[in-house]
């Protein structure tokens, strides 16, 4: 599938997985990957952490709005805009109310603690405003595509039941039509979609298959492909024998050395086998295509791997099949 | 304090924090099972076991009292699993004047969101577990996995939670109008109350204020409550454990709250690594010298494999020195990366070997 194609079948991708598995860095590396496709992004964190700045090699400190990479034309093809913005759930609620006709009470509600009996009151209403912020976004049209580093999987079916826990708790409203068109938005697959991350590991695989169920069959939200992350490379040769090895490159190995050649080679052979045994798994318990980010060998990732990591995921996306229904 | 076996056996209590996916739950209960080895009567409190943990601690389901655990220990090793909504009830069962005004409590809606999605609630009820446990003089040890956050401290707000919420207007105004003070207050609190009614519904704020009249007479009780707990997490024999991977991000973590744990004063405790790869003895440069000279040869792969695990053994091993360095009073712990998840007591048994080694 070609990635422009991709990156402009949805206004909105979601990104969630549970905590470790590198989500908020694969949501960097789609906002680039859909950036190169010309598309201008908007990458929007919700969990007051500004994780993703770092990763285009800005300051992380405290922004609400900025823009990480302008409009440019590369090799001569054009590169949509990186816009990166941190919505906190009280900011949210906030908001709302001041642009709800409820301006006025809105710094009494604020100092005198009335904003937690309100969330209270109505659980979800702040993961319902931080998508009801996301939704204005879509309608304005300013941005090409929405991408969401969404809370970590867990909350993240939390966030995603929110409007549906709002819409049956306030009856009649502003919020609960504030709830119904978040509702809809999520719901259509047109306008937005959530990508699953996970590493090929017992826990992160089983937790993904769970929340994928709950995402697709219990909310009725569609899922794109699931990117694995932190794929090993493979290695093909790691059985042969490495008692010759020395001879074979006119190389003086110690026998320090040629052990540690056998331990490494055995402890990659056994991570690449049970990474095998996840993937398998993965792909046995969902029909999801999936798309595999390698594990980046250093000490840390910025914004040369997360170019690096664009780079597989526009090529693995470009390997998947075009969907049936699309011409 | 020289290793973590001298942290367990100086303490009482042990809280572990940290976000997800870095082994948490089974440090916790790691943990708790060599404190049974040396002879003490240890309970962990868990949160959300992956669930072949869960089985082999034989707690597959939520439960409120301990399952004691049978093995080859001289102590005694118990967990549950906390069920954070009967958790809750037990307490306003506790702190209520009788049957009827708990039984007001626990069918109004507004605590149901309190017991059941408000967050914190989770930890709160963690430590209020804990205090339970802790107090009945049967464990000489309660360790707790908290739940995954990214403010391993959060835990100490937890405590406030419901009374932050009783230092709300809203109760103030409800209880005073009840109290008959009319007037000046009761039309202040008739103006507040038709605001949120206009934002949420006159039902819900009809809930909520239900839910502050029924709990009048009992906010002393919890206060208290909220003091002890709060006392008992500051007391010196309770010990933070910040649970980490070797990736620079769940490190930051572990150097923030270390930081937090200095400035509130409380008794420096440990920072266990879990995940960490093994040592190939091999200087990188010579890994790197040994992987060129074997591209193209049979070698190959084997010299990639040992290059590739050299250099991240030997970041991963500087970031976590690093660690150690920048915080001389905390015990670190370096655990290796096991090749699978730990599904059994046996697996459970060698990762507390390797934590008090």
């Amino acid at each position: 599938m070609h990635p422009g194609h991709f990156f402009s079948s949805s206004n909105v991708l979601i990104v969630a997985g549970k905590g470790g598995v590198g989500k908020t860095v694969t949501a960097a590396a789609i906002a680039t990957a859909a950036s190169r496709a010309g598309r201008s992004v908007l990458l929007v964190e919700v969990s007051g952490r500004s994780g993703a700045a770092p990763l285009f090699g800005a300051d992380s400190k405290g922004y609400e709005e900025s823009v990480v990479f302008e409009e440019a034309e590369i090799d001569g093809v054009r590169h949509g805009s990186i816009t990166l913005k941190s919505i906190t759930p009280d900011a949210a609620l906030m908001e709302w109310l001041e642009t709800h006709g409820f301006k006025r009470i809105v710094s009494r509600f604020a100092t005198t603690g009335m904003l937690e009996v309100v969330a209270t009151a109505t659980p979800g209403i702040k993961d319902l405003l931080i998508l009801g912020r996301i939704k204005a976004f879509e309608d304005e049209e300013t941005y090409d595509l929405i991408v969401i580093d969404a809370p970590a999987a867990g909350h993240a079916v939390g966030f995603l039941r929110s409007p549906a826990g709002v819409r049956d708790a306030a009856k009649t409203g502003v919020l609960h039509r504030q709830a119904v068109e978040v509702l809809e938005m999520i719901s259509d697959p047109d306008r937005c979609k959530v990508m699953l991350v996970t590493i090929p590991e017992e826990t992160p695989v089983n937790e993904l298959i769970e929340t994928s169920f709950a995402i697709e069959e219990e909310l009725g939200v569609h899922l794109g492909p699931v990117v694995v992350n932190s794929v090993l490379p493979g290695l093909d040769g790691l059985e042969h024998n490495v008692g010759t090895l020395a001879t074979d490159a006119d190389l003086d190995l110690t026998d320090d050395e040629r052990a540690a050649l056998a331990t490494a080679a055995d402890f990659r052979a056994g991570r690449l086998a049970l990474q095998a045994e996840q993937l398998d798994r993965l792909s046995a318990a969902l029909p999801l295509e999936q798309v595999r980010l390698p594990q980046l060998f250093g000490s840390s990732i910025g914004p040369d791997e997360v170019a690096e990591l664009a780079t597989v995921l526009s090529e693995a996306i470009d390997a998947l099949p075009e969907p049936e229904d699309d011409e | 304090m020289t290793g973590f076996a001298e942290l367990l056996a100086e303490s009482h209590v042990v809280i572990c924090c940290g976000t997800g996916g870095v082994g948490k739950t089974t440090t916790s209960a790691a943990a708790a099972l060599a404190a049974a080895e040396a002879g003490r009567r240890a309970c962990v409190v868990t949160i959300d076991p992956a669930k072949r943990l869960a089985d082999a601690l034989g707690i597959g389901e939520l439960s409120n009292t301990p399952t004691v655990i049978d093995g080859p220990w001289d102590g005694t090793l118990a967990a549950l699993m906390l069920d954070t909504e009967s958790t809750f009830d037990e307490v306003v069962r506790r702190h209520a004047h009788d049957d009827e005004q708990a039984d007001r409590i626990l069918g109004n809606r507004f605590y149901k969101n309190v017991s059941g999605t408000l967050s914190g609630t989770q930890d709160y009820m963690a430590v209020e577990k804990l205090s339970e446990l802790y107090s009945s003089g049967e464990w000489d040890l309660v360790v707790v996995d908290t739940p995954p956050t990214r403010d391993a401290l959060a835990f100490l707000e937890a405590p406030k939670l419901l009374t932050r919420l009783l230092d709300n207007p809203i109760y103030k105004i409800v209880t005073a109008s009840n109290k008959g003070l009319i007037g000046v207050a009761n039309r202040a609190a008739q103006g507040v109350l038709r605001q949120l009614a206009r934002v949420v519904g006159a039902t819900v704020v009809d809930e909520a204020v239900a839910f502050f009249q029924a709990f009048q007479g009992m906010e002393d009780g919890f206060r208290e409550r909220a003091q002890s707990t709060l006392a008992l997490l500051g007391d010196d024999r309770t010990s933070f454990i910040l649970v980490a991977s070797p990736r620079g991000d769940t490190l930051d973590e572990a150097r923030y709250f270390l930081d937090r744990i200095r400035a509130a004063d409380l008794d420096a405790s440990g920072v266990v690594v879990n995940r960490m790869l093994p040592s190939t003895g091999v200087d990188a440069k010579r890994a790197a010298v040994i992987q060129m000279r074997l591209a193209d040869t049979p070698g190959a792969d084997a010299a990639t494999a040992l290059a590739d695990l050299t250099a991240a053994a030997a970041d991963d091993d500087d970031r976590v020195a690093d660690l150690a360095e920048s915080a001389p009073d905390a015990v670190v712990v370096r655990v290796p990366l096991l090749t699978d998840d730990v599904h059994d007591l046996d697996g459970l048994r060698r990762i507390a070997d390797l934590l008090t080694a």
